[in-house]
């Protein structure tokens, strides 16, 4: 047997040494730069005119709390139609019929090459269009009794939020692999079957974060029903502010809430992925 | 006389320009275990899609127990059947595919039970015990509530075998099984396909372990270039290939 070489000097044994600290002078240059901005701000607002006490009397105001609910409903509900639009349109455009393709197409371009407000504007003037809706010889009704702030900013926001949302879903199928279509299929699925069977729940789970997104945008998309006297948080403020000219406090108030609802989506978006990744950890459950 | 259980005549397909199958005609007969050999490109998954409507035959027919696939026969016209029809159609054929193509968001059981309760519409109590027998019967009985992502290649290629079963298909379809596993996981399935072909199935076994084909197989049909070449009992075939390409084609595989 041979002995195990000696191993060549000039080469020290490290393993008793521990890795120094550095002093990172840059980020403490920075960290300090950016308090002393911060607290410049803060001295700026302080002194400014603004009466925080206007702030913190009208924060939980009962006008702001009502108006902060509707904006929480409009936007649930028409997060929920455009949800809905989304999923028949994307199955739509990926379907081989072409008369379907193209009507999702078109859809698609006419509802997000609009600016919102502008159609907002339409849904609440239909009215000026046809006078009376309904369906002709069982039912009809004044369109201005129907098409309410409600409805208005229901459609306006939902169809158009369709749009958006149609091709995330779209993208979300096209991500699942061809593989489970034909799986699917093998096991006698038709293709509606095997959509929301098979693809839509593997199709969530890539498209619950833009979903998210969207989501968010559609909270603060809703103050836009502002125009169309849609009572949500930031109308009302309004109308408290034309009433007692404390503009900027007012619009403070609606400012704090939209970002409590927004930070209060951000853990539940994460429940909703973990619900979806079903399966896709090597070690789930 | 008994009648093939799949009869194939004259079948074409193409993509755009180019012939995957050019006039194809091969009878199956019930309980014969077949094997598909020939090099890549050589239409053999062209063929099993095509039983199982997976890809539309471009002229041709197939019949499957004696009824013409994705077609009808009216007034001397071909008119296609409706998807609900050729999703009928496909419930006689169960099919294996080389990645598996578990569902990934379902459970072994899940997997196995899905087409009997969604598109059988049977009872779960009776599902779940069939599932679970075929589980057993692929050697998985572990594995119920396992997701695919936490088996091994070998296993989720019998989850697939299992789910195809539960369908109670009148033939299988194999396309490369054990292509897509470790050279060490290949047995397993190998030996489930084994005790398949003892069990009296019909089987069509897209395949290149020559090993199984020789041991299993009725009858190997080696393809080339979308057409059959030579067809025969396996260790005439295998052993002493009568056409040039077989011969080729084995002595490079070999
Ligand atoms: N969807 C498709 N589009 C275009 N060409 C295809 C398609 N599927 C198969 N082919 C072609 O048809 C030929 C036969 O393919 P395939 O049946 O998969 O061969 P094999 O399974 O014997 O390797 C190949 O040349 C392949 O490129
Ligand atoms: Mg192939």
């Amino acid at each position: 047997m041979k002995p195990a070489p000696a191993l060549a000097e000039g080469f020290p044994d490290l393993s008793g040494m521990r890795i120094a600290r550095e002093p990172h002078w840059f980020r403490w240059l920075s960290a300090a730069l950016i308090v002393l901005v911060l607290a410049a701000i803060a001295r700026a607002f302080a002194n400014g005119q603004i009466e925080w006490s206007y702030v913190s009397r009208f924060i939980a105001a009962k006008v702001i709390l009502e108006g902060i609910v509707n904006t929480m409903v409009m936007a649930v509900l028409a997060m929920a139609l455009g949800i809905f639009l989304g999923i028949v349109v994307a199955i739509m455009r990926l379907s081989p019929n072409p008369v379907l393709k193209t009507v999702a197409a078109g859809y698609t371009w006419l509802f997000r090459g609009t600016p919102l407000i502008l159609q907002l504007l339409l849904w609440f003037n239909l009215a000026l269009v046809f006078p009376t809706i309904g369906i002709p010889g069982l039912w009809s009704a004044r369109a201005v009794e129907i098409m309410t702030p409600f409805l208005a900013a229901l459609l306006g926001l939902g169809i158009n939020q369709g749009a958006y949302t149609s091709e995330v879903m779209r993208a979300g199928m096209l991500s699942v692999d061809i593989g489970q279509y034909e799986a699917a299929q093998a096991i006698g699925m038709g293709r509606l079957r095997a959509l929301r069977r098979i693809i839509l729940p593997q199709a969530m789970r890539v498209v619950i974060p833009p979903l998210g997104n969207e989501f968010i945008g559609m909270v603060k998309a809703t103050s836009l029903a502002s125009v169309i006297q849609y009572p949500e948080v930031l109308h009302n403020a309004e109308n408290i502010y034309y009433a007692n000219s404390r503009v900027i406090e007012l619009l403070i108030v609606a400012g704090l809430w939209y970002l409590l609802v927004v930070s209060i989506l951000t853990p539940l978006q994460m429940l909703l992925e973990r619900r979806f990744a079903r399966g896709t950890l090597r070690f789930a459950r | 006389m008994t009648k093939p259980l799949v009869a194939i005549r004259f079948v074409a397909k193409n993509f755009g320009e180019f012939q995957a199958l050019k006039n194809v005609s091969l009878d199956v007969w019930p309980g014969e275990v077949m094997c598909l050999i020939g090099a890549s490109g050589s239409g053999k998954t062209t063929l099993l899609r095509c039983i199982n409507q997976l890809a539309v035959i471009d002229s041709g027919g197939i019949w499957l127990d004696g009824e013409l696939l994705g077609v009808r026969e009216q007034g001397g016209r071909l008119h296609r059947l409706s998807e609900s029809e050729i999703g009928r159609q496909r419930l006689k054929t169960g099919m294996v595919f080389q990645r598996f193509n578990l569902f990934p968001h379902k459970t072994a059981l899940e997997n196995i039970a899905e087409g009997p309760l969604q598109v059988q519409g049977r009872k779960a109590g009776e599902v779940r015990t069939e599932a679970l027998e075929l589980l057993r019967r692929v050697g998985l009985s572990t594995k119920a509530n396992s997701y695919p992502a936490q088996l091994s290649g070998g296993q989720q290629q019998r989850v697939a075998i299992a789910r195809a079963l539960a369908m109670k298909p009148m033939l299988m379809l194999f396309d490369e099984p054990t292509s897509a596993l470790d050279p060490e996981l290949v047995g397993e399935v190998l030996a489930v396909m084994k005790e398949l072909a003892k069990s009296g199935m019909t089987m069509m076994v897209v395949t290149h372990e020559l090993g199984f084909a020789r041991e299993v197989a009725d009858r190997v049909v080696y393809m080339d270039q979308g057409a059959i070449v030579e067809q025969g009992h396996a260790s005439d075939v295998l052993g002493a290939p009568r056409e040039e390409r077989t011969k080729a084609f084995l002595s490079a595989v070999i």
